[in-house]
């Protein structure tokens, strides 16, 4: 415990005017998977960049793995892996080759064999990376990020615009993965990823980080409230639903009324009395138990875009 | 190490377009006679060696704008690493051609002998090596496809037309060809040609050599310097300065063979002694020198 194997404090990252990242913090511990769960443009891209050494940062203190990020470079990158949030291959190398590319790089290698195994890309191993689908393809980046059996993992949007399907597919991996003990840092803007997979999450927004911890003490955060979003066939006035029983927060998001409350059954029998009385009708309910989404909500004010 | 990423540019390589184009060029052979051949042989595979920058500069940019760069970028591997093995692919491409060109002016045309082979040689190495090295520096003072190929063809006419690579040099008017002294394509055609035609040795060709030589090196320094892994880099002035340092060598030399004018007087007298048929290898000692300087 306490074997903090990436550390970030303070980093500040602006392209031109924009200040993408705005003092993010945050540490992550030897075979932990931390997520950095954000909406499109966070910040969380920019800070992973950063920590690869792909980008420089503005100010801030890193280490990972105990080296500099931008001083030491080129011997860090001997000792991380990772899997980029677009990544592109010449369209005619084959999967195999491609692996044994970038094995060559390294000093310390994986046999590409045995990665072709795990990573069900067998059969695909003379096939030419165009045509690859794209679960494939990204089977075939989180392989080459393990090529050099790296101390720390950079997984960068790695579901995104995958089928549900394969996304699973790439979770039974990182789980895999997990339970081998490695450390990974996954940026996501998917709740379930963060929910699934992540020891740790911290939440991002617009550059800073808003919420860290586990995803359970998080969402317990949330109040210890259910979640329970109602559309109405009439608009409600401001503030009302908030006087209904049981209810710590109200909201209207797109056209939906998002109610926190803390004893659900007295709230929706409140608001069904209610909406009666107001001639009102209830369209559609729907009731969940919080989810990282609510913790996003309740300090954001708007939704996590999935 | 250098073999795993000569692996990954060969195949890559062997998707695009160079075995066509060289095939193209190779039938520029259309002449007839051997003794005509031969002299053109030489500015025929000049032709190819410059055709590296093409290929080359347009494979960076894309490769770079396709977040493919970036890739590497995340392994321990240099520019000089990613450049080398460009320039080496490359090569491993143009070699063939040029044999395959040797072989049908041999089998199909009847050229008796090719003059040098150790200067052809050593010219086709030094060559590929500074034309790929150029193409490189284009593509990492350029950002777009479109941005590439207007710089490729702004860069490439003169090279060609002007150097004696399409058309004799000696038939270019007076002017052009003083003009055509600062262009390093013009050493190259004209070395080319010397040593397949005039059998030229490597001593002979010295200048060339030494300028061809020089420029490879500066210029593929400047490309290692000037590497960028990702697409939206602004390029730093200083970066377009540096890539225009590439033309000094030429510039001085260009100003040096414009007093001394050997170069444009030894062409002259290979052109006319085209007019003289052959049937034995040609003397090395041809009058190409004036009276009183002596090579």
């Amino acid at each position: 415990m306490g074997n903090p194997v990436l550390q970030v404090e303070n980093l500040v990252k602006r392209y031109g005017d924009v200040e993408a990242v705005r003092g993010v913090s945050f540490s992550v511990e030897e075979g932990e998977v931390f997520g950095l769960l954000g909406p499109n443009g966070a910040g969380k891209t920019s800070t992973v960049e950063i920590l690869e050494g792909l980008r420089d940062p503005d100010s801030g203190t890193l280490s990972v793995c105990g080296l500099n990020p931008q001083r030491q470079s080129n011997e860090l990158k001997h000792e991380i892996g990772a899997a980029l949030q677009s990544t592109s291959l010449p369209d005619k190398i084959r999967v195999m080759e491609a692996l044994r590319l970038f094995a060559s790089f390294y000093k310390r290698r994986r046999n590409p064999e045995e990665l072709l195994k795990r990573f069900g890309l067998e059969e695909k191993r003379n096939t030419f990376y165009h045509q690859l689908s794209g679960g494939q393809k990204q089977r075939l980046a989180l392989a080459m990020a393990l090529v050099n059996d790296p101390k720390v993992l950079f997984f960068d949007e790695p579901t995104a615009g995958l089928d549900p399907q394969v996304r699973r597919e790439i979770y039974d991996i990182i789980e895999e993965l997990r339970r081998d003990k490695k450390t990974i840092l996954i940026t996501t803007h998917y709740i379930e990823e963060a929910e699934r997979l992540c020891d740790r999450v911290a939440i991002v927004d617009h550059g800073k980080v808003i919420a860290l911890g586990t995803p359970r003490e998080l969402k317990t955060r949330s109040a210890n409230t259910t979640r329970i979003e109602v559309r109405l066939s009439k608009p409600v006035v401001d503030g009302e639903l908030k006087t209904l029983e049981g209810v710590v927060d109200a909201r209207v998001l797109d056209g939906s009324y998002v109610l926190h409350s803390q004893r659900p059954p007295r709230t929706i029998v409140d608001l069904v009395k209610r909406l009666e009385a107001e001639n009102n009708e209830l369209v559609s309910l729907e009731i969940a138990s919080p989810s990282l989404e609510d913790v996003f909500i309740e300090l954001t004010g708007r939704r996590l875009r999935d | 190490m250098l073999l795993a990423l000569r692996n990954r540019m060969f195949f890559f390589f062997s998707v695009i377009f160079p075995l066509v184009m060289f095939f193209l060029y190779g039938g520029v052979f259309a002449k007839g006679k051997p003794q005509l051949v031969s002299y053109f042989l030489g500015p025929v595979i000049a032709f190819n060696v410059m055709g590296s920058f093409w290929g080359l500069s347009v494979a960076l940019v894309m490769f770079r704008e396709q977040g493919i760069l970036r890739r590497f970028h995340i392994a321990p591997v240099s520019a000089t690493d990613m450049l080398a093995s460009s320039v080496l692919a490359n090569f491993v491409l143009t070699l063939p051609t040029v044999f395959l060109e040797l072989f049908l002016s041999w089998a199909i045309f009847h050229v008796p002998n090719f003059g040098n082979l150790l200067s052809l040689t050593i010219f086709v190495v030094v060559g590929t090596v500074s034309f790929a090295s150029l193409g490189l520096v284009v593509a990492s003072v350029t950002n777009t496809m479109q941005e590439t190929q207007v710089i490729n063809q702004l860069i490439w006419l003169p090279l060609i037309f002007l150097s004696g690579a399409t058309l004799p040099l000696a038939y270019l008017p007076q002017s052009v060809q003083r003009f055509a002294v600062f262009l390093p394509a013009t050493y190259l055609v004209n070395a080319l040609q010397s040593a397949l035609y005039s059998s030229f040795s490597i001593w002979k060709l010295m200048e060339q050599f030494s300028c061809l030589l020089v420029w490879a090196l500066l210029t593929f320094f400047v490309a290692t310097q000037l590497f960028r892994w990702e697409p939206e880099a602004k390029i730093p002035r200083r970066g377009k300065l540096l890539a225009l340092a590439t033309a000094l060598p030429f510039f001085l030399l260009g100003a040096w063979e414009n007093g001394r004018g050997n170069l444009l007087a030894q062409s002259q007298a290979t052109f006319h002694s085209l007019d003289t048929p052959r049937d034995n290898p040609p003397q090395p000692s041809a009058p190409a020198q004036r009276p009183d300087k002596p090579f």
